[in-house]
């Protein structure tokens, strides 16, 4: 049996969606900036699919920049705002569990002297606003923080995180790339100055995504050359990858409930089979402020990425910490992060279900899970297999 | 990034586990640092006549461990001092760049295990 746990890393591409784009790439082919009747087709349709977009997430048609995806998005993002600011002194805020695509540009960002504080998640893996508050500076010139985590699928207070960087006059921008797909993105209410997306998480094609920003909010170039994109992002507009994304993200929208009841469920009882059936296994992150689709487990004893291979030659794609990080030998910074200890912290496995994830599979999943735990203990140093006890936890 | 030959030893390793009689222990490495190493030896006359290994890592690790094992079977201390990590290497058929780190804890942890034996019979 085959079985795709790694939502979280990608999603098979809707086939409703790959029907929308393929005329784009044949008969449909012209330049979206071209003034002929190839170029306006083209335009039009680029036109239609931001205006689906922001509809989707409550905004302004040009309020929609489109990008190569979530990491472009991102980079533009921080270094657009650091490149416009004329603070002398700059500093941003952010925390310790965003995705590398964010932690990597402020490292960057350092370089260039810009100060940059890390917020420290609770054990549950919710930033607490409180020191996003405190942390604010008169050098401070913006805050980012994931709508949610990509390893454990932690859901941050976004809302109020915004409120309060609008009242200190600091912009704000939220990475919601692992987001999309299961929560229902309002950037009006959610009062965010700019918003992250990649379509790829929601059944979209790959190398897509959008930068949110704001009427108002000014951000300095990270690609120069035409005039794509009201002039802040060159490039020759990709049509049928951006009338994908707005395909993907109007399906995502309109399924949305029925299957995050679904997957919700089935992830629910998953965890609580594994809790209760595999000892030494410890769910990281809260359970409840916590993406659907997402389970994230340390298995003490063992190493995560065997337990990934083996899960693997069963049938079944998981991830060990996230997928960027599957080549080095650290352990997850986000799991460290909720004060897990180091050797727990390379036990662990993310399992991320999708609209394609059935109870069976589950099932499947959960008793291959069961047996390669008890296989890898028993050739483990740490664990006396006859007596059950661990040499630590 | 693992060849078949890695994924089938590591799907069945052998020497798997505790040697009850052994006069000889090894252990390589840390679990905060992702991988553990223990290995067990049973020498006689000067020769190893089995090994078993218990190893906290990934699978470029357990079938590191067992070739390692496997290699050093039959053959005399001396012998088995003198298996350096590019052998497991070669009898894996190769391991990705960043994997090779645990072909020299094989290494390490054998040689720990004879200077073990070695320590317990003159000292």
């Amino acid at each position: 049996m085959k079985v795709y746990l790694d939502n979280s890393a990608t999603t098979p591409l809707n086939p409703y969606v790959l029907e929308a784009m393929l005329p784009f790439y044949t008969e449909k082919f012209g330049n979206a900036a071209s003034i002929h009747s190839f170029g306006r087709e083209a335009n039009r349709a680029v036109s239609d699919a931001r205006e689906i977009i922001a509809e989707c997430i409550n905004s302004r048609p040009s309020e929609i920049y489109f990008t190569s995806g979530g990491t472009e998005s991102d980079n533009w993002a921080l270094k657009g705002a650091v490149s416009v600011s004329k603070n002398k002194n700059k500093h941003i805020i952010t925390t310790l569990i965003e995705h590398p695509a964010i932690l990597n540009t402020c490292a960057e960002l350092e370089k260039q002297n810009v100060k940059v504080t890390y917020l420290k998640p609770s054990k549950e893996g919710i930033i607490n606003i409180k020191n996003l508050s405190e942390s604010i500076t008169e050098d401070t010139i913006l805050s980012t923080i994931m709508f949610a985590n990509n390893e454990i699928g932690t859901i941050q207070p976004i809302k109020e995180a915004a409120a309060i960087c609008r009242d200190f006059g600091v912009l704000f921008h939220t990475d919601a790339v692992q987001a999309m797909d299961s929560q229902k993105i309002d950037v009006k209410d959610l009062g965010v100055d700019m918003l992250s997306m990649s379509a790829h998480k929601f059944h979209g094609p790959k190398g897509i995504g959008v930068l949110f920003l704001k009427t108002g909010s000014r951000l300095g170039k990270l690609i120069n050359g035409g005039e794509q994109e009201r002039g802040l992002r060159a490039g020759t507009t990709p049509t049928p990858l951006i009338v994908g994304m707005a395909k993907a993200l109007e399906i995502s929208n309109r399924d949305r409930e029925i299957n995050n009841e679904r997957i919700l469920r089935l992830r629910n009882r998953f965890i609580d089979m594994v809790l209760s059936e595999i000892p030494y296994a410890y769910l990281n992150g809260c359970r409840d402020s916590r993406l659907p689709n997402n389970a994230n487990f340390s298995f003490a004893f063992i190493e995560g990425e065997s337990i990934l291979m083996r899960l693997d030659l069963a049938g079944i794609a998981v991830s060990s910490g996230s997928a960027c990080a599957s080549g080095s030998l650290e352990a997850s910074h986000v799991i460290l992060s909720l004060g897990v200890k180091e050797e727990l912290a390379h036990s662990t496995i993310r399992f991320s279900l999708g609209v394609d994830t059935t109870e069976q599979q589950m099932d499947y999943v959960f008793n291959v899970l069961k047996k390669t735990v008890d296989d890898l203990r028993k050739m483990s140093p740490l664990y006396d297999y006859e007596k059950g006890i661990g040499s630590y936890v | 990034m693992y060849n078949d030959k890695v994924i089938e030893i590591f799907k069945n390793p052998k020497n798997i586990g505790e040697l009850k009689d052994a006069n000889a222990i090894g252990t390589i490495g840390n679990a905060s640092c992702g991988d553990i190493m223990q290995v067990y030896l049973k020498i006689e006359n000067n020769i190893i006549v089995d090994a078993k290994f218990k190893t906290f890592g990934c699978a470029a690790a357990i079938a590191a461990s067992s070739v390692a094992t496997e290699m050093i079977i039959g053959k005399t201390i001396e012998e088995a001092l003198s298996l350096k990590n590019a052998d497991v290497v070669a009898e894996l058929g190769g391991l990705p760049a960043q994997k090779i780190h645990c072909s020299v804890l094989a290494e390490e942890a054998i040689q720990a295990a004879i200077k073990d034996y070695k320590e317990k019979n003159n000292g």
